[in-house]
């Protein structure tokens, strides 16, 4: 990809298991284990997997929230996996987030004006006097009205709440946004009002998203590529319709089968994978998938599979797939 | 805006309601009330000046004069305007060692809770290394080396206690932190100072309330501690503590003038608790009763 707005390659993140007495390592748990993802301008990357399979904080180390142990970020061609708080300070402006739960993600003690005006005071944009101004116009941007500014988060509703998070992350015109659950929180009958919302900023507004998920509906909706995580690794990316309609990977496919079908007595059959996912560790060697996995070769439980490009955006790291 | 579950004034009519039905607290708020605007009249409410000595008038009895509503002291001094001089010491002292209280223990307490490892470790070994002293021993330990002015002794006193507060509000903050709240500012660039004091300090105001209330009642005490002890308040300024300290030598023959000031510290430390341990009910929701 030419034009990669991020480029992730290795990302690497390890939490020590220390012992209680005297805190000495003991294990390893890895979250996040050699992780490659790109994501264009403009574009919605859709990275989905269960519970506890690194979902989350592959995105939050992109952000920085969380430190990466090894492996490189490249965020518009300039490395940042290593720079310290003020060498991040620039970036901060172009990446934001959106959180899953709107209840603890705004400041309860703080009104709305005040927490849509945080950006701008960080980042010293405008003064005092404008700032109203700038804090309506965010709030019109994601349809709410301007006296909402002087009200407090708890006088909202988990759908306005959303919208105010996402008037947060916008307000420095960030080029991507990661979007971690954003609506998974949410009442169905919101879910879509809140992603019609997310897309209609990225129309406007040029915005690319890495929108973290376990829900394929979701995805399906608003993804332009998919990458499907289990246990710290990156098993399959490929663009939307690939990954719906020509799955190379037995976990995508397990995944897929998952899904409830619109019309009772559909015709896929589904294929739960067996047994629970291991934990992050202690994950098996070889291909992290192998314990559940319908398809284990001798090979899969030895040699962990490289990825490869089934065609044109669509990569594999699947034994099954012939390299 | 439809969907308004409850606004701010209604959070508030809340926290009343709750602390409405503890009466005792109520109660208290009303003594600290009486008590803190006896304080700031005393000069307009006291009969006498409480300085001025009458041999001739020693050891009055209460209620047996007009001019005397609670009697004289050994060297002649009107009681009651002793007292309420003496409470506006008293209380002074008590509120300033309160402020110098809840603002080292809070600051201490959020650098701990937030900076975490080695900041924390170091912090809070401090903090251990402090309760490890009695409060008396610090108290007169630095008495001995710092002449007694108000301000001296109410620094000395909140300097010497504000550790349980740090404990509280560190508490606090490792609970906060991790909250999204806090992720966001970061993701926001937000710098550690700003996280700390704008984001989580607001949100632990409900237990440094409480704390700073309850610490007025024991800097209160300290006060009166150390004067009886003869450290604090000097004469002829007259505070609850030292009226119990001249007091003593007439114990057996004029109690009233150690009973007085005692009754006035009993007053006010449980005016103090009472209020305090109402706050705490009305204020943490984790308490919270049903309506």
């Amino acid at each position: 990809m030419a034009d990669a707005l991020l480029k992730v390659t290795g990302l690497e993140v390890h939490f020590p298991i220390r012992s209680p007495f005297l805190r000495r390592r003991t294990g390893t748990v890895r979250a996040v284990d050699g992780v490659n993802l790109e994501v264009a301008r403009g574009e919605t990357l859709a990275l989905v997997g269960e519970s506890g399979c690194g979902k989350t904080t592959t995105g939050k180390a992109i952000l920085r929230l969380i430190d990466p142990t090894g492996g490189s970020i490249r965020f518009r061609g300039e490395e940042i996996a290593h720079h310290t708080p003020r060498q991040l300070a620039p970036f901060r402006r172009r990446m934001q987030i959106v959180f899953q739960d709107p209840y603890a993600s705004l400041n309860p003690r703080m009104t709305v004006g005040g927490i849509l005006a945080a950006p701008f005071e960080i980042h010293r944009i405008g003064d005092a006097k404008d700032r109203p101004g700038r804090v309506a116009a965010l709030l019109r941007t994601v349809g709410l009205p301007p006296e909402a500014a002087r009200r407090y988060p708890h006088e909202f509703s988990g759908g306005q709440r959303q919208r105010i998070g996402i008037a947060r992350a916008l307000a420095l015109q960030p080029d991507l946004v990661i979007g971690d659950e954003p609506v998974s929180a949410l009442d169905v009958s919101i879910q879509a009002q809140i992603i019609n919302l997310m897309r209609r900023l990225q129309a406007e507004l040029g915005l690319a998203y890495i929108m973290i998920s376990h829900n394929l509906a979701v995805v399906s909706h608003v993804a332009d590529r998919v990458a499907v995580m289990y246990l710290g690794r990156v098993v399959e990316t490929a663009p939307r319709e690939a990954l719906f309609f020509d799955a190379r990977h037995p976990y995508t496919q397990a995944l897929l089968s998952a899904v409830p079908e619109p019309v009772p007595g559909g015709r896929r059959t589904r294929r739960v994978p067996q047994g629970d996912v291991p934990s992050p560790a202690h994950p098996p060697l070889g291909c992290h998938f192998h314990p559940r996995c319908p398809h284990a070769m001798p090979v899969c439980s030895q040699e962990a599979p490289a990825s490869r490009i089934v065609s044109p955006g669509h990569a594999v790291a699947c034994h099954l797939v012939p390299a | 805006m439809s969907a308004a579950i409850a606004t701010p004034e209604g959070q508030a009519a809340r926290v009343w309601k709750r602390f409405r039905r503890h009466r005792l607290a109520l109660a208290g708020a009303l003594v600290v009330a009486l008590l803190l605007a006896s304080a700031l009249f005393a000069p307009l409410l006291a009969p006498q000046d409480p300085t001025l000595l009458d041999t001739a008038l020693r050891f009055r009895a209460p209620f047996t004069d007009w001019r005397f509503p609670l009697g004289t002291d050994e060297l002649g001094r009107d009681t009651l305007s002793r007292l309420l001089h003496g409470g506006r010491v008293s209380l002074t002292v008590g509120l300033v060692a309160m402020v110098t209280t809840v603002m080292t223990g809070a600051l201490i307490g959020i650098a701990a809770g937030y900076l975490g490892g080695i900041a924390d470790t170091l912090l809070m070994r401090f903090v251990d290394t402090m309760l490890c002293f009695p409060q008396v021993f610090l108290l007169l330990v630095v008495a001995a080396f710092v002449p007694p002015t108000l301000l001296s002794i109410s620094l000395v006193i909140g300097l010497t206690s504000w550790m349980e507060v740090s404990r509280i509000v560190r508490a606090e903050i490792l609970h906060l932190k991790e909250q999204d709240f806090v992720a966001a500012a970061r993701a926001l660039g937000a710098s550690r100072s700003r996280i700390m004091l704008r984001e989580l300090l607001p949100n632990a105001a409900a237990p440094i309330l409480v704390a700073a209330t309850l610490k007025v009642a024991s800097a209160v005490l300290m006060e009166s501690y150390i004067s009886y002890l003869g450290y604090g308040v000097q004469p002829p300024l007259a505070s609850w503590g030292n009226m119990l300290t001249n007091a003593q030598g007439y114990f057996d023959t004029v109690p009233w003038l150690a009973i007085l000031p005692g009754a006035a510290i009993t007053l006010t430390v449980m005016g103090f608790n009472f209020l305090g341990d109402g706050l705490r009910d009305a204020l943490d929701p984790r308490l919270r009763m049903d309506p």
